[in-house]
């Protein structure tokens, strides 16, 4: 039974580590392209499940409906707030831009309650509630839906990224703005653009995770998930989020079976740090990270 | 305000370096301390002293994470566990050693140092957002260990009760007892920090902030200073810690979870980074605007809505006031409040004849 018992907490942690990258990827990309660090990922989930679900529940939207309005929303919010907030913020000190978000994050974790209610809802996206069991593996079928989501994104986005000439602008004002505008690069057009595809991939995360554990204010503790996932994999590369995220999980199902009966609870919010602890300590760049290379 | 600065000429490095620039600053120091140590607390009753009790601890906080973060440009968001440090190491020496006032405020202090030394050694090799990252994790760890650790957290609710400090055999029990005990504190956390800055170690920290690299260059230790500024910092954390715990009466680690940091780093930025004075508007600041706002809107609020609706949405209405004039600040205002008052400083110099 113990191998089992480990085999099931490991296929378990995968999928969740598949759905953490959904959320990290988001940062990834705000950090990479704009050099802002947004510690209001986690609210961008949540007010994008909570404006889906109080569509549907107040409003009587059909889900698709709902979905659409949340899109909607979280692609015209996300542009203001590029134009509003983060411009003028360009080229401050990282702990001005690092308040900025978090004054952001908890503005959304008051407005949210406060236009939609505070209650939990749940979200229904269509997918069933009985465990799926495969042989000696039982595995909770939203988790398996949100990680296949999670992979097929991941995988449009790579593809976005490596191919296609928006993808390719990207890469380039990520790695250089002056550059990029030497080379006739709209660089302030980008900066919109990752700020709109984190809102597009928020509304995803929002829908996976929403429908996982229910939509309310509790969701927006995920965005503390995403630092030590993007830390472990380092802040350069969609796989470094996909191996962050899928060790972040594992490890946190782990604890969570084996350490959590000894020490009473808890260590599935403790793990994911002491673990980025250690990795920092040996590679401070994370393990797919580059270093920086500082010039006076 | 109201006086001339022409006609006093510094020759002396000293006097230049002086705390006071100019003589009438003498007789401000000397107003304000009759101020607050005779005026206030004659005229005004237990509920307002206990708002400046709870701005004077934040005080003490608030220049510990600006002496990092503002001075020494290593952020910090974990400033809030080096006060759970602080804050159970004195009310453990208090309840079971049953050690005074006067050794458990430094000793909380001195261990929220150690741990905060120990936080600060990655900082030698991590800057930016990593630092920002690990300290975060730090905030996360400590609260952990303390709140699974019985022997440090005093058992299941993880809350110690903790005497009241006692003075020359008297007991400081109410409000307006504590008023001094916390003020001389905070006094004298000011004048240590504004001394600090002055000195050889503060104009290292400004080196480090201002350029790393050149700073290594002229000879300062790079990851000395960087330590004694993260053991300062979390000393002056600590120490607000416990006076935070002898406030309330109890240590609980609820009181200093990740949104207590993200509160003191809104004081350093709202305030001004890298200001003492900076440090103390923001925490004034921070301190009293969840009061006023509570305020407003139980007298204001029930004209729009009724009110059983009223207190569900005031917490609501808390965050989102919070976190705009957070942003608003920021874009705005960069330099904070210190910024805004030597503005307003600047206009009076010459008033009414500006030129």
């Amino acid at each position: 039974m113990e191998w089992q018992f480990l085999f099931e907490l490991t296929v378990n942690g995968l999928l969740t580590g598949m759905m953490y990258a959904l959320i990290a990827v988001g940062f990834v990309l705000i950090y990479k392209s704009t050099d802002a660090i947004n510690f209001a990922q986690g609210e961008f989930v949540m007010i994008a499940a909570i404006v889906v679900a109080g569509m549907a529940a107040n409003y009587g939207f059909p889900m698709v409906a709902a979905i659409a309005t949340g899109l909607l929303f979280m692609i015209v919010f996300n542009f203001a707030l590029e134009r509003i907030v983060l411009r003028p913020m360009i080229g401050r000190p990282i702990v001005s831009i690092i308040m900025a978000t978090i004054g952001l994050a908890l503005i959304l974790r008051g407005a949210g309650p406060l236009v939609f209610g505070a209650e939990t809802r749940p979200l229904d996206i269509g997918v069933p509630d009985e465990p799926l069991i495969w042989g000696p593996l039982f595995m909770t079928p939203i988790d398996v839906v949100g990680a296949g989501i999670s992979i097929m994104f991941l995988a449009a986005f790579g593809w976005f990224f490596m191919k296609s000439r928006k993808g390719v602008a990207m890469r380039a004002v990520a790695d250089s703005h002056m550059t990029s505008m030497a080379m006739g690069i709209n660089v302030e057009r980008y900066f919109a653009l990752a700020w709109i595809l984190a809102g597009v991939v928020a509304l995803l995360g929002g829908l996976v995770w929403g429908s996982a554990i229910g939509v309310d204010t509790q969701m927006a503790a995920l965005g503390l998930k995403v630092f030590p996932v993007v830390i472990l994999g380092g802040l350069d590369s969609i796989i470094g989020v996909v191996v962050g995220g899928l060790i972040i999980g594992v490890c946190e199902a782990l604890a969570a079976g084996y350490v959590d009966p000894f020490v009473g609870g808890g260590t599935k919010d403790f793990t994911p740090y002491v673990l980025m602890i250690l990795v920092l300590m040996f590679r401070p760049y994370g393990i797919f990270g580059k270093p920086i290379i500082e010039r006076i | 305000m109201f006086h001339r600065e022409s006609g006093y000429f510094k020759t002396t490095y000293q006097a230049d370096m002086g705390l006071y620039p100019l003589p009438i600053a003498r007789y401000t120091i000397i107003a304000i301390a009759a101020i607050f140590f005779i005026l206030l607390p004659a005229v005004l009753d237990g509920y307002y002293l206990s708002i400046i009790n709870l701005v004077a601890i934040a005080v003490v906080g608030a220049l510990g994470l600006n002496i990092l973060v503002g001075y020494t440009n290593q952020i910090s968001i974990g400033h809030a566990a080096f006060m759970s440090v602080g804050a159970y190491t004195a009310a453990n020496l208090a309840t079971k050693l049953d050690l005074p006032f006067w050794l458990t405020v430094p000793a909380g202090g001195a261990m929220a140092a150690f741990i905060g030394i120990l936080v600060g050694i990655p900082s030698l090799r991590i800057k930016g957002l990593y630092l920002a990252i690990a300290t975060l994790a730090a905030q996360f760890i400590i609260e952990w260990i303390i709140n699974h650790t019985p022997s440090i957290s005093g058992g299941v609710a993880a809350s110690i009760e903790m005497p009241r400090p006692t003075v020359f055999g008297k007991e400081l029990a109410t409000q307006a007892e504590l008023y001094y005990f916390l003020i001389v504190i905070a006094v004298i956390a000011i004048v240590g920090a504004m001394n600090l800055i002055r000195s050889r170690i503060g104009r290292s920290f400004i080196a480090i902030r201002d350029q790393e690299i050149a700073a290594e260059i002229i000879g300062i230790n790079v990851f000395k200073t960087k330590l004694i500024a993260f053991g300062i910092s979390s000393f002056y954390a600590g120490v607000c810690g416990v006076m935070y715990t002898y406030y309330l009466g109890v240590a609980n680690y609820e009181n200093f979870q990740l949104i207590t940091s993200i509160d003191y780093l809104a004081m350093v930025i709202i305030g001004g980074l890298g200001s003492i004075l900076g440090s103390i508007f923001g925490a004034i600041f921070i301190t009293m605007l969840p009061i006023v706002i509570r305020l407003l809107m139980e007298s204001f609020g029930s004209i729009f809505i009724d009110d059983a609706a009223l207190a569900q949405v005031i917490a609501q209405f808390r965050l989102i006031i919070f976190g705009g004039l957070i942003i608003v600040f920021l874009i705005v205002e960069p330099d904070g409040l210190a910024k805004l008052w030597q503005n307003i400083r600047n206009y009076f110099r010459t008033w009414p004849f500006s030129y």
